[in-house]
């Protein structure tokens, strides 16, 4: 009997295995490896921090309309969850296809820096967007605005919903998120030089995730009874602080601004939670991002200082300095002008 | 569970008329769950060969090497601890903790790449004998032990590090573990997990401290009872699992570049799923080391084919999910259904097999 048991198990197995391997890749083969190269038209790989956050499913989805615009191919691949260690095999995945061109937001500066460069050797133009790499292991960054004009659109709104004076917080994503660190540097210098009045009493981190982010204000809120304000440098946290602002005591008494997008932001601005936040359009990041890869790939340029190229609808635009591309200044969202927005 | 320990010619010769001992060598080394596993790896990577543009490419087995092999490493003594009954829940949170004593004594206090990684290891085992400690000298449930230290270690590592990403490691030793082995597709940290597998092979399947972790595995008490010193036993391996999950770390760390809070955050999962999808019993008492790095290469050729098929992360870990999910139902609960099975679905031969026909059982094996 245990003879029977044991084969039974072993084959059971091996089929299993084998049946599951093989429909799993076959199942996809009619699509012919979507994301793959060959052909004459320029591949184009997204690879956002994470899938499933919308700010990246819309600067995607502006990706995408430019690669349909000029006639490549669009794929977008991801982790679940934001981390290097995941984004590390989809890049090596990406050279391996030999794409020409991969559009990332980078989840560290240097923790990528090997597997970008062994793609670039394959071949692959590597444009970073958002979320930026070492200069050295990137072709292109598209700057979705200055660290210097965030940081001071950020601290621009909070002083005046505040008074230009009290005690604030900001509510962060994750520790080590490279452009989230940058900005807060930037805020406290700005607050320093410009805005002796007002104080910085805290700086928490909700890792990008809503349940965190709500629980951090919540605690926020309850550590720093004199709390004027909020400042919420990231798209899920500010939307996860005005969920909470808006059903507890401090609705209205305490300011919430920072970088979030109108859909999520929509109905507490209407309800008075927040006043005014800021932000770029995401989808012409995107949008610029798929343009400027499909330049590196052509040829048409090498992402030196000085360089120009079209980017359809938005125009032509010129590399700067660390061959970086700036999409432009960041726009303020308030009751007057959100409803024309939709993202 | 069976007594199916392939372990020791003495107990094979008093234990002539089991069963599972029976078959003839061929049978034995053809009909078990490693086999199953090592041949689904073969048809999985030689089916991705044929039918996924660019599996074939220059790249793929060096990739799937270079991030796999912290998994590999970390499965080694995962095994040996699973053999035994017990968990290990908190390797990925010695890793990170470990990477973080590696940046910090590199890049901070400008220590050279060597003697950093040698501090890291014996701090990784460290920790690991702590968890050894409170399992088997304390007598806690290595699952509630683990899963507290997993937090703890990963609160190590924040607090060395706080919010800082360190990196910057120096010379050319950085990238040594995954520059290539000449001009193969191998990075050289293959070698080490080559030399790390030999020597746990051998712990685990030719010595008397490798009997005794399937007999602890099988029963503590018996194992016990029979001179085995259970406690000492599982110290030692609690104490190498840290120590490996630290060497881990210095890869990872070095690999990188760049160290954080959240490195290796999740891979403990990855280790446990490949060790299980090795043919290792999540109960204890069986399992073997080969197996288990054909399940942790299965995973990896898997992920890294449906990747390059163009497949979404969810579809990846779906697949990945029901395999596991199947493997782990057909090597553990498959048997014991079918044993509750009326009589008559078995097979005469085995029910009128005499002690000494050995021709007699191997013909069932068949």
């Amino acid at each position: 009997m245990r003879i029977h048991s044991t084969r039974f198990a072993a084959g059971a197995a091996l089929a299993l295995v084998a049946t599951l391997g093989l429909a799993a890749c076959g199942s996809s083969d009619d699509d012919g490896g979507s994301g793959g190269g060959g052909g004459d038209a320029t591949t184009v790989t997204f690879l956002p921090k994470n899938l499933g956050n919308p700010y990246f499913e819309t600067s995607d989805a502006g990706g995408k309309k430019a690669v349909e615009e000029f006639g490549g191919k669009y794929a977008e691949v991801g982790p679940d969850t934001a981390g290097p260690d995941a984004q590390v095999s989809y890049i090596d995945t990406a050279a391996a296809q030999g794409v020409n061109a991969l559009v990332i937001s980078a989840n560290d500066p240097t923790a990528l820096c090997d597997s970008l460069n062994a793609a670039r050797d394959a071949g692959t133009k590597v444009v970073t967007f958002d979320s930026d790499t070492d200069p050295e292991c990137r072709d292109l960054f598209i700057n979705q605005a200055t660290a210097e004009g965030i940081a001071k659109v950020q601290v621009d709104m909070i002083a005046e919903q505040i008074g230009d004076s009290g005690e604030i917080a900001i509510l962060s994503a994750a520790a080590n998120a490279t452009n989230q660190n940058a900005w807060i540097d930037l805020i406290k210098s700005d607050l320093q030089a410009n805005h002796p009045n007002i104080k910085l009493v805290d700086t928490v981190y909700g890792d990008d995730d809503d349940q965190t982010s709500f629980d951090k204000t919540a605690a926020l809120l309850a550590d720093h009874p004199n709390l004027k304000g909020i400042i919420s440098p990231t798209t899920v946290g500010i939307s996860a602080a005005a969920r909470y602002l808006s059903t507890s005591a401090a609705k209205g008494k305490v300011a919430l601004t920072g970088l979030g997008t109108p859909d999520q932001m929509r109905d507490y601005v209407k309800d008075g939670t927040v006043k005014e936040f800021a932000l770029w359009n995401p989808e012409e990041l995107g949008y610029l991002s798929a343009y400027a890869g499909k330049a590196l790939a052509d040829g048409d340029i090498t992402g030196k200082q000085g360089d120009t190229f079209e980017a359809g609808d938005l125009g032509e635009f010129t590399v700067g300095e660390d061959s970086t591309v700036l999409l432009g200044d960041p726009f303020r969202f308030n009751a007057e002008n959100i409803d024309q927005f939709h993202f | 569970m069976t007594t199916l320990t392939p372990d020791a010619p003495q107990a094979e010769r008093a234990t002539r008329t089991y069963p599972a001992y029976s078959r003839g060598p061929l049978a034995r080394l053809l009909l078990n769950r490693e086999a199953a596993v090592i041949v689904a790896l073969v048809v999985v990577f030689v089916y991705a060969l044929g039918n996924v543009q660019y599996f074939d490419g220059p790249l793929t087995v060096y990739n799937l090497l270079k991030e796999y092999a912290p998994i590999l490493l970390m499965a080694l003594p995962m095994t040996l601890i699973i053999i035994t009954g017990e968990i290990d829940l908190s390797v990925a949170s010695t890793l990170g903790a470990s990477a973080a004593v590696t940046g910090v004594l590199v890049v901070d206090h400008d220590l050279s790449v060597p003697a950093a990684a040698l501090v890291a290891i014996a701090v990784g085992a460290l920790l690991g004998a702590l968890n050894g400690f409170f399992v088997a000298y304390v007598g806690l449930p290595s699952l509630a032990v683990t899963i507290g230290s997993l937090a703890l270690y990963r609160g190590l590592a924040e607090g060395l590090i706080q919010d800082k990403r360190i990196s910057g490691f120096p010379g050319a030793l950085r990238t040594w573990p995954t520059d290539r082995i000449g001009s193969t597709q191998y990075p050289n940290i293959v070698l080490v997990i080559i030399v790390l597998a030999v020597l746990f092979g051998l712990l685990l399947h030719f010595t008397s401290f490798g009997r005794s972790v399937f007999e602890i595995g099988l029963s503590d008490e018996a194992a016990r009872f029979s001179g085995v010193n259970v406690a000492r036993t599982k110290l030692i391996l609690f104490t190498l699992s840290g120590a490996v999950a630290a060497l881990a770390g210095v890869y990872v760390a070095l690999k990188s570049n760049s160290v954080a809070t959240d490195t290796g955050s999740g891979f403990e999962l990855k280790v446990i799923a490949g060790v299980l999808l090795g043919g290792v019993s999540i109960f204890g008492g069986r399992g073997a080391l080969h197996g288990v790095i054909a399940g942790v290469l299965l995973i990896a050729v898997l992920n890294s084919a449906l990747q390059l098929d163009g497949q979404g992360s969810e579809v990846i870990q779906i697949i990945i999910g029901l395999l596991l999910v199947g493997s782990v139902i057909a090597s553990n609960f498959l048997p014991r259904i079918r044993a509750l099975l009326p009589r008559r679905a078995v097979s005469p031969e085995v029910t009128t097999k005499t002690p000494d026909n050995g021709d007699h059982t191997r013909k069932v094996a068949q």
